[in-house]
């Protein structure tokens, strides 16, 4: 976690660590006060970090353009739901499943990045998108002859978190503080969502990560100076996918209920503006974009309607419409004046060079 | 003579759709030798070092690296193997630190694994610091020490060279092939490149030299070899080479050293 930290001041940097755990800490109660839902939308705003994050190993370090990243999240979502629900009468716990969906959303990645290694660009644009087309297609129609995963209907009363006889579902009252569902799974959300970061950032700053970025930097230099590309481009698709395994874990016990519709290509392609807004490459700015995407049409949809009854007295405009409009004008206006995304990759050149001269 | 032999090529061919880029090479480079790759544009020399350094398959002939056979390996297997290279136009990752730069070149003689790298290991770590220090040691080697953390795309070029040289003796290389190490160089900066590679040398590792700067080629190389239209015209001391008739046509019978030295 180095890079949160200015080296200068030592002192003021725990401080601000400290804060920002404390705030992490009272921040559902905080959202419960506004309203509960703020709470499922923080989670699943967590969620896009961790989607977020694991795109970023594929497209932000190894270069590779993945647009069919959804069908990780879909196979780690399937993975939860067909051995935790009434579907099959399987209720394995979720710490077996969640590995088990990170392993099937890895080897998914393997199969995508074999027959793709010698693409890169528009072309392996295009085959990754379509990937990811196959695997909803597949999760729709696989209901005939062997039902195995309901088709459109999708598989409804997926289980919980379960440890013991605690339950991640159910609202509980401890010391006179009363956790609900979503305010647990957000503690186990933020959990998660810190390992996975400092994964990327060990990743990152090692031999692995080094070869990830030549990689993305030119591949044949990278060959050159005794990079097995081949693997390494794998083991990138491997990772990558293997944390969406995990996201979509999640997702299906948090919401109980999961279809094919929850991983349509747009899915792809809004994590993907997350990883791009943020800034490819770079861990902070690949969450701050994932935050940014995930609460800003939120926010809007909650106050779009408002502000125009204020200003106008009457809702001139859907809310809905007006919301994705100044959505798309800010991402245009950011890809016009921050075309490397708020936090580029250059930034952490700096943080380096200030670690670095000590 | 045998037993300090590094490189043998034997009878190399290439073909590029109807285009005879290399034809039937054969030359021998002993170890601890400057050993100079010349001939006018368009001779074949790139050509030769990228089926030298598994780029491309070669169509027919055979390499022996350090007594084992070459041919069919990948270019990162060449690479382990000992063979470090340059690139003729500069290939640095451009987005990466110097330093980085130099790190990757490390790559080829560490072992870090995913795990490794996850959990820290106290193996990783040592590795890492390792690393590190040799990166710092191999700036300081070819003088861009004071710009290890500037990316490698805000070099000036001759820095640039510089570096990726650093680059490619920090897989440890036991042949180092330079592609035009010293173009777009001035006067000062190819002086400062002779006394890089002459260290490089005494250091003990072989190099295998394409350069359009006659001076410079004449002046450090042991041996030459010359190609035209792909084929070898001449191998030699360099000296010989340089009187030799054959080598004075291919180069449109004008003095090497006013045609081909450039900026």
């Amino acid at each position: 976690m180095h890079a949160l930290i200015d080296v200068k001041h030592p002192a003021v940097a725990k401080i601000g660590v400290v804060l920002i755990a404390v705030a992490l800490a009272v921040l559902p109660f905080a959202l419960v006060g506004i309203g509960t839902a703020w709470v499922r939308i923080t989670n699943l705003a967590i969620l896009y970090v961790l989607l977020s994050l694991g795109l970023n190993i594929v497209v932000g370090f190894a270069g590779l353009l993945d647009l069919g990243y959804i069908a990780f999240y879909a196979v780690g979502a399937y993975t939860y739901a067909l051995l935790a629900s009434p579907h099959f009468g399987l209720h394995w716990p979720f710490w077996v499943i969640l590995p088990i969906g990170a392993l099937v959303a890895c080897f998914f990645g393997v199969l995508l990045g074999t027959p793709t290694l010698k693409l890169r660009g528009d072309y392996l644009a295009i085959v990754t998108l379509g990937f990811g087309e196959i695997v909803r297609i597949f999760l729709n129609n696989l209901s005939l002859p062997v039902n195995i995963t309901n088709g459109a209907q999708g598989i409804a009363g997926i289980d919980p978190f379960r440890f013991g006889t605690f339950s991640f579902a159910t609202t509980q009252r401890v010391a006179g503080v009363t956790f609900s569902g979503p305010v647990k799974y957000y503690y186990l959300l933020l959990i998660i969502v810190l390992v996975v970061i400092v994964i990327n950032l060990r990743l990152q700053d090692s031999r692995i990560g080094r070869a990830w970025e030549a990689i993305r930097e030119d591949e044949i230099a990278a060959r050159a100076m005794g990079i097995n590309t081949r693997n390494m481009k794998l083991l990138a698709f491997a990772m990558g996918a293997s944390f969406g395994g995990v996201a979509g874990g999640m997702f299906s016990a948090i919401q109980g209920f999961i279809s094919p519709e929850s991983f349509v290509l747009v899915e792809s392609v809004n994590i993907l503006a997350m990883v791009v807004l943020g800034g490819m490459g770079n861990i902070w700015g690949v969450i701050l974009g994932a935050l940014l995407l995930s609460f800003v049409p939120e926010v809007l949809r909650y106050t779009v309607g408002p502000v125009q009854q204020s200003l106008f007295g009457r809702t001139l405009i859907d809310p809905e419409v007006i919301r994705m409009l100044l959505f798309g004008i800010t991402l245009v206006a950011m890809m016009l004046f921050r075309p490397a995304g708020i936090l580029p990759s250059a930034l952490r050149k700096r943080e380096l060079e200030s670690g670095r001269t000590t | 003579m045998s037993g300090n032999e590094l490189l043998i090529a034997q009878g190399i061919t290439k073909r590029f759709g109807g285009v005879q880029a290399l034809s039937e090479v054969s030359f021998t480079i002993r170890e601890r030798e400057i050993y100079g790759l010349i001939g006018p544009n368009g001779a074949g020399k790139t050509s030769l070092f990228n089926v030298l350094t598994g780029i491309y398959p070669a169509d027919a002939g055979r390499f022996t690296f350090d007594g084992r056979v070459l041919i069919g390996l990948k270019p990162n297997e060449v690479a382990a193997r000992g063979i470090a290279r340059t690139f003729q136009n500069i290939r640095l990752f451009g987005n990466l630190s110097a330093l980085e730069n130099v790190m990757v070149g490390r790559h080829v003689r560490t072992h870090a694994t995913v795990f490794g790298a996850i959990f820290r290991t106290a193996g990783t770590r040592a590795e890492e610091r390792a690393i590190e220090k040799r990166g710092y040691e191999l700036l300081e080697y070819v003088g861009v020490a004071r710009r290890a953390n500037d990316l490698a795309k805000h070099l000036a070029y001759g820095d640039q060279r510089r570096l990726e040289i650093a680059r490619a003796l920090a897989t440890d290389p036991r042949l180092l092939a330079l592609d035009e190490p010293a173009a777009g160089m001035n006067a000062t900066e190819t002086a400062a490149l002779r006394a890089l590679l002459e260290r490089i040398r005494q250091d003990g590792t072989t190099i295998l030299l394409i350069e359009h700067d006659m001076k410079l080629v004449m002046s450090i190389c042991d041996r030459v070899l010359v190609l035209d239209y792909g084929k070898k015209i001449a191998e030699g001391i360099a000296s010989t080479v340089q009187k030799d008739e054959k080598v004075v046509a291919a180069y449109l019978g004008g003095d090497i050293e006013l045609d081909l030295k450039r900026a």
